[in-house]
């Protein structure tokens, strides 16, 4: 059976330093709501707000990437809606990359093209998995002390079976690396993504 | 319009008293029907503000947004709505707003017309039938696009010629289409007795439509079904690929340019089956063992607009001589040689030209030539000549010698929604010269269709394929005008149901225009009527599908007073097919079951019969599990059939008739098939050479397969039909490096 990996991307709340300009506090309640949603429900809701607030600053891509990520979450979890609803989140990732390309977003577009994969992975593995792993690859050049590439390889490997090459195994030292990178990482931008620590440390945990 | 009541749990977030500043924009979203939708995002579009509509498709909203603005209504699958308001002013401080939205006809939601089809490949709907992963993990199947497509509903398992016999319909009542270009001889040539691989891999192939009736106004010459192949697009990567096995060695390359704007590719493949029958004890009498050479060629490349180039070509030679003992005789036997060159050339092209209008144009030439030696021979494999021109007719020598030239362009215009229109024409010219011992025969056919079709979609629930074709052959030297209808209706989420209607022509056989006399033939088209219906319940892992069936024939080709198309038949049954990847763990199955009642007066039967190909029942079975710890997966196919009919109809010269001087049933059919993939290196990330193992058997539990009987002239010795090989055991190591095709395998993992 499929296992479907729903990446639960705990948010850390930002302390907003002394920003008070409108998008600053948008930013930062959207961002707090984010890390405390429970269902797909609310989720929906968060995403509208980024959408929102993408849709009036069109020099910033930061929203249109928590938009497209919180989408790309949403296809994981909509069985029935999934390809829709990556569509949706690889538009608005696209929004993003035309405002600025950077690792994020290649993370992103690596997080869309698996939930497309994931709707039907006999015939759509070739291409997809592909494409994943081409935006992984762009992410790490884009930037290399960013963790989040190797977060998310650590968690795709962590999903699939030990004898497809997946598991603790080949998990582990991209969970490490990425951790390691997580010490070190500094976001240019207070609203820039800080996910993953949580998800890395989990996998560490259980492969020790 | 109701008013509606804010629930308080909504009012419950917005504790802030308003002040005069404040505008609270609340309202209600539903569908035309009034049925409220959940999660439509609500925007005041250039701000920040809006919300979403809870469960009972209310929402509210505080904003001190001032002046005019506009609150837009959005959700996946309806169109986007929007209403002006004034905001800001002390009498206005609540606006309530109805949004009232259309669902949009879109791909995923509609109906689309199925009546009749079994579909691969289609990349916007998961659920797809027999995609060419499965049609290399079909055990038995070896890997055959026609075996694979036999474990569907519609197939008879006939064994001893090539060619898919669908619904009472005879194997060249089938066409198959690449691209929307026929191909003549999409099997290897074969002696009689004996069905014959196709020529064209699986892997060529990203989608593929099965269609046992009703299919679309596009295609013609087919009276009972058409395979329609879509070949594959550009590689995602280069790779070069060998294969090693029991039977055959091959090589190839396929290079994708650095852009991804094109690719280019060849392949070559040897087929020996000395080897294999020097290890068997059994063996039938080859004098000269099945020999095939295949060198195949691609082009691709995309063009500026989003369209795309193709070129394929294959080439092929095969040869085989076999003997067999003669029927009519003692210690004779018939001495059958063969040597096939075939050349099968594609090209085609799909453009964007703008303001909705698509072209498909194409153009194919083919060549087949066979050369077809037999010799009477007698215990000592020598040739003899007897003196009754019974038996010495048998010894003859038969060249022909085949072309085809098509082009095709269609034109497609998408209308407002998912309708669209399509009209386009075919041209075949069909040369063949025969040659049989001194007597030469010349036939050539153009052949000219017109074809016009709509799509037309009511509602998401309702659609319709409204077409028809005018075909004229210089044969047959008359028109024919075939009108096709289908109809979709969705009757729940996953469920529809689709009935269909058309009339197909097909021109006889080139054989039955062979001038034997100062008179040419004077035939008419072939034709056939069909009704269907069927219901279909289809999700991502499940498919369920029943379809019933008449079909009505006219014209079919008589050979007895004259050669006349004054036959007829018809043929009615009922089909299920279940396909199911999620009752079980990383099991995959599916069943298909056809009952088939048909009946015909055509050839030489004296009277109305069922033909010879047919029988009532037939059932399969196909399994699919794949052991990621083993790394192998484990395939068998099981199928079942009745026993088919079989006549003696002998000629008798006083009166000059045709009777029927025996008949009876071969007993039923079972076969058992197997396959095995083994992928060694599934998994490892860093190895360079990807391989596949394959192990397969035909026939496991080696069951007597009896087809029919063949009956000597006076009817006195009656021969069964076996296929010349009781089981067939293969193996073989395929190899590629570039791209990872064991990562196919991981699919049922995931």
């Amino acid at each position: 059976m499929k296992k479907i990996f729903i990446l639960f991307i705990s948010m850390m709340v930002l302390k907003a330093n002394a920003q008070n300009g409108k998008y600053e506090t948008a930013m930062a309640s959207t961002l707090q709501e984010f890390g405390q949603v429970k269902d797909a429900n609310s989720l929906a809701a968060v995403e509208l707000k980024f959408e929102r607030i993408a849709n009036v600053e069109k020099d910033k891509w930061q929203p249109y990437y928590y938009a497209a990520l919180i989408k790309a979450q949403l296809s994981f979890m909509q069985a029935g809606n999934s390809d829709a609803l990556a569509d949706e989140a690889s538009e608005l990732a696209n929004k993003a990359v035309a405002i600025q390309n950077n690792s994020e977003l290649s993370c992103v577009k690596s997080m869309i093209a698996t939930a497309k994969m994931l709707v039907d992975p006999q015939n759509r593995w070739m291409q997809y998995n592909a494409e994943s792993n081409h935006y992984l690859e762009m992410a790490k050049q884009q930037d290399s002390t960013n963790p989040r590439p190797y977060t998310i390889q650590a968690n795709n490997l962590i999903n699939t079976p030990e004898q497809l090459g997946g598991g603790c195994k080949t998990a582990l030292p991209l969970a490490q690396k990425a951790s390691a990178l997580y010490v070190e990482f500094k976001p240019a931008n207070a609203f820039n993504p800080v996910w993953g620590k949580e998800m890395v440390e989990q996998i560490i945990s259980k492969c020790r | 319009m109701r008013t509606f009541f804010i629930p308080l749990i909504i009012l419950g977030l917005f504790t802030a008293p308003l002040t005069k500043a404040q505008t609270k924009v609340t309202g209600l979203v539903t569908d035309l029907k009034g049925h409220p939708l959940h999660g439509v995002g609500i925007t005041l579009l250039g701000t920040y503000d809006g919300t979403i509509t809870d469960s009972t498709g209310q929402f509210a909203f505080v904003t001190l947004e001032k002046g005019d603005k506009i609150v837009e209504a959005k959700i996946m699958g309806y169109t986007i709505k929007q209403e002006k308001v004034v905001l800001g002013t002390a009498s206005n401080a609540l606006i309530n707003l109805h949004f009232e939205l259309r669902e949009e006809v879109s791909e995923l939601k509609a109906v689309s017309v199925t009546a009749g089809s079994f579909a691969a490949g289609d990349k916007k709907r998961a659920a797809t039938v027999l995609s060419a992963l499965d049609m290399y993990t079909t055990g038995g199947a070896n890997a055959d696009v026609t075996a694979s497509i036999k474990t569907l509903p519609g197939a008879q398992q006939v064994g001893e010629q090539e060619g898919l016999f669908v619904r009472g319909g005879e194997g060249y009542e089938t066409k198959q289409y690449i691209d929307g270009m026929v191909v003549n001889n999409p099997y290897y040539a074969s002696s009689p007795g004996i069905a014959a691989r196709g020529r064209f891999a699986p892997s060529l192939f990203k989608g593929n439509v099965f269609s046992t009736g009703g299919y679309s106004a596009i295609y013609g010459q087919a009276l009972s079904s058409v395979l329609l192949l879509e070949s594959v697009d550009l590689p995602e990567k280069s790779e070069v690929s060998a294969s090693i096995t029991s039977v055959f060695l091959g090589a190839g390359t396929q290079q994708l340019t650095k852009n991804k704007k094109a690719s280019y590719g060849f392949n070559y493949g040897y087929t020996n089956l000395t080897p294999y029958f020097a290890l068997l004890s059994q063996k039938p009498d080859y004098f000269m063992v099945p020999q095939f050479q295949t060198a195949d060629a691609n082009f691709r490349v995309k063009t500026k607009n989003g369209g795309m180039i193709k070129y394929y070509s294959t080439f092929g030679t095969n040869q085989l001589g076999i003997r067999n003992a003669d029927i009519d005789s003692l210690n004779l036997k018939d001495a059958f040689q063969l040597k096939n060159i075939n050349w099968y050339n594609n090209i085609t092209w799909r453009e964007n030209l703008g303001k909705g209008w698509k072209l498909n144009a194409g153009f194919s030439f083919a060549i087949n030539n066979d050369k077809i030696h037999q010799q009477l021979q007698d215990a000592n494999n020598h040739s003899v000549v007897i003196g009754m021109p019974i038996l010495d007719a048998k010894s003859f020598q038969l060249n022909n010698q085949q072309s085809y030239t098509q082009f095709r362009a269609v034109f497609e215009k998408k209308l407002t929604g998912l309708n669209v229109i399509r009209m386009g024409t075919d041209y075949w010219y069909n040369h063949q010269n025969l040659r049989y011992n001194n007597y030469t025969s010349i036939i050539n056919n153009h052949y000219n269709a017109y074809f016009a079709e709509a799509d037309v979609h009511v509602t998401n629930g309702l659609a319709a394929k409204i077409g028809g074709r005018a075909e004229y052959a210089s044969l047959i030297q008359s028109w024919n005008i075939a009108p096709r209808l289908a109809l979709a209706l969705k009757t729940g989420k996953h469920a529809q149901m689709s009935a269909a209607y058309g009339i197909f022509f097909q021109t006889p056989e080139n054989n039955y225009f062979i001038q034997y006399s100062e008179k040419l033939p004077q035939l008419n088209y072939m034709k056939a009527t069909h009704y269907l219906v069927n219901y279909i319940k289809t999700t991502n892992l499940q498919t369920f599908r029943i379809e019933a069936y008449y079909k009505q024939y006219q014209q079919l080709v008589k050979t007895i007073p004259d050669t006349s198309t004054n036959g007829y038949g018809f043929a009615k049954g009922i089909e299920l097919f279940w396909r199911d990847k999620k009752t079980f763990k990383n099991f995959d199955y599916w069943i298909s079951y056809s009952y088939l009642n048909t009946e015909r007066n055509y050839l030489n039967y004296p009277q109305t019969l069922q033909p010879g190909y047919t029988t009532p029942h037939t059932f399969n079975l196909v399994t699919k599990k794949f052991i990621t710890s083993l790394k192998t997966g484990f395939n068998f196919t099981y199928t079942f059939a009745t026993g088919r009919p079989y006549y003696n109809i002998q000629s008798v010269n006083t009166p000059p008739k045709y009777v029927l001087a025996d008949e009876g049933k071969t007993p039923a059919y079972h076969n058992l098939g197997f396959s095995l993939n083994y992928l060694p290196n599934l998994g490892k990330p860093n190895a360079k050479t990807y391989v596949v193992w394959v192990v397969s058997v035909t026939n496991l539990l080696n069951n007597t397969q009896t087809f029919g009987y063949n009956y000597s002239a006076n009817g006195m010795n009656k021969v069964a039909i076996h296929p010349p090989i009781k089981q067939f055991f293969f193996i073989g190591c395929f190899l590629s490096w570039g791209v990872d095709r064991s990562q196919d395998a991981i699919n049922n993992n995931l």
